[in-house]
């Protein structure tokens, strides 16, 4: 799952947890789900390794990104 | 005697036509530099060959024009007839129909004309195809972690974004697809860079642009080839183009248009400690979230069995009050009470009250029921008393007691 689905999950998570109509059972369940959504999104943020490349096609269809010196 | 050295001079040295012709190009080049020409478009042609050709003139006079095909792809489009235009060109002799002509390779229209007319003639185009329809636009990724940006690889736009991009969030790849931004090639270059950017199909959103420049060195971004290469873009595009007045025709077709590619560069980029206050945050929501509802739960698991205490105590008092209230009515039906008092019941010999003076007869036997025994008797003498009807009672003799 991506960083930005893992935020939007959590997103939509905590505004249900939010609903008076939620079972405790089912409160419980989102809310074990929104954790493990939570660890998984922290972990991305602490990858830091951007870095500018270029993007070279070698030939049709077959890509590498190499590094730039600008 | 005059000496005829000079070609022309004398029926013997006639010159051929093309001599001619080819003397007075040479002429004419030479006395005119490339020069601005004004005057009114009339009898435009645009030939197969490519070339365009027309004239020029004004009140009193006219001068025939060619535009050659490889300059005809710098100019935006081909004027109107009746237009009122500005030419640069180079004053020549055409040899074939032995005719001066200008050839020119700038044209501009008053105000905007030509820019505008082939700005206006792409748009319709995109639009007829459903391309500027704005419910195609998708949204942009809020936190992209590759971004690719189609560019000049020595121009400011890459240098700003990366300086943006690597400033807001140091983790987010930058990826550089390097195109010609300007010229002839830049078209088919920006469509073969944004089908590299397609193909490869890794980054997250691209953006595709250029640094400030004038209105033609911005030209390539009005093309509807590039146009179309964004629409196709299976990528979110954000498009920076020049600085913030300049609209592009690939600014209506991107997903997102940026004034400038700094401003490009922060759309597709949130800022690192915002992204990671927005996460803690959540963490926040979902943790009071639950714990809220367990709070939620408890109470209410408090306040129904306090509910159920109090019905079920209620339930136990109504039944006591019910058995009171039916004692206390037994007790004041119950003879015994009556008898208690000193007063005796007469029984019949099956035991069966004699409340009425009319069941006795004389001579009929009879118990009387007293508080601490049973007395047996006979009827003596038995004295009916009328109800309040005045008659006298009827008496009936013979009763007699018998211990």
């Amino acid at each position: 799952m991506t960083f930005e689905k893992n935020l939007e999950r959590l997103e939509q998570i905590a505004a249900s947890l939010d609903r008076d109509d939620l079972s405790l059972d089912q409160a419980l369940t989102l809310f074990e789900e929104g954790i493990a959504n939570l660890k998984s999104a922290t972990k991305e943020l602490e990858r830091a390794e951007g870095k500018v490349k270029l993007l070279v096609e070698k030939a049709e269809g077959v890509f590498e990104v190499s590094d730039d010196d600008g | 005697m005059r000496v005829s050295s000079a070609r022309g001079d004398s029926p013997e040295t006639a010159l051929a036509i093309a001599e001619v012709t080819s003397a007075a190009k040479d002429v004419l080049e030479g006395a005119f530099p490339p020069m601005w020409v004004r005057g009114e478009v009339t009898n435009f042609t645009a030939h197969r060959n490519g070339h365009w050709y027309f004239t020029l003139r004004d009140k009193t006079a006219q001068i025939s024009c060619v535009v050659w095909s490889r300059d005809t792809l710098r100019i935006p489009a081909p004027p109107d007839e009746g237009m009122q235009v500005t030419t640069r060109g180079q004053l020549s002799v055409f040899p074939g129909q032995g005719k001066m002509q200008l050839m020119i390779n700038a044209i501009e229209a008053e105000g905007e004309g030509l820019w505008r007319k082939q700005f206006e003639k792409t748009r319709a185009a995109l639009e007829k195809d459903g391309l500027l329809d704005p419910s195609r636009r998708r949204p942009i990724p809020r936190f992209p972690r590759r971004v690719a940006i189609v560019t000049s690889p020595d121009g400011a736009a890459l240098r700003d974004v990366i300086a943006v991009i690597s400033r807001r969030n140091p983790g987010v790849e930058i990826i550089v697809v390097p195109a010609t931004v300007q010229g002839e090639a830049a078209p088919a270059s920006l469509v073969a860079a944004l089908g590299r950017v397609a193909r490869w199909n890794a980054a997250d959103v691209v953006i595709i642009g250029r640094g400030g420049g004038s209105r033609e060195d911005l030209w390539a971004f009005n093309d509807e080839r590039v146009a179309r290469a964004i629409a196709a873009c299976p990528i979110p595009t954000i498009s920076a183009v020049g600085h913030e007045v300049d609209i592009t025709i690939a600014d209506l077709v991107a997903d997102f248009r940026a004034a400038t590619p700094s401003a490009a560069a922060e759309r597709a980029v949130p800022v690192l400690s915002e992204v990671v206050a927005s996460v803690r945050s959540l963490g926040r929501v979902l943790l009071e979230g639950v714990v809220g509802r367990l709070r939620d739960s408890t109470r209410e698991l408090r306040q129904f069995s306090r509910d159920l205490a109090v019905r079920s105590q209620r339930v136990v008092e109504r039944r006591r009050a019910r058995v009171q209230e039916l004692a206390a009515t037994i007790e004041a039906l119950s003879p015994l009470a009556t008898l208690a008092r000193g007063y005796a019941v007469a029984l019949n010999e099956r035991g069966g009250a004699l409340g009425s003076a009319a069941l006795f007869a004389p001579g009929m036997p009879f118990a009387l029921e007293l508080r601490d025994g049973r007395v047996h008797a006979t009827a003596d003498d038995v004295k009916v008393r009328q109800p309040a009807t005045g008659t006298a009672p009827v008496r009936r003799s013979g009763v007699r007691g018998k211990a």
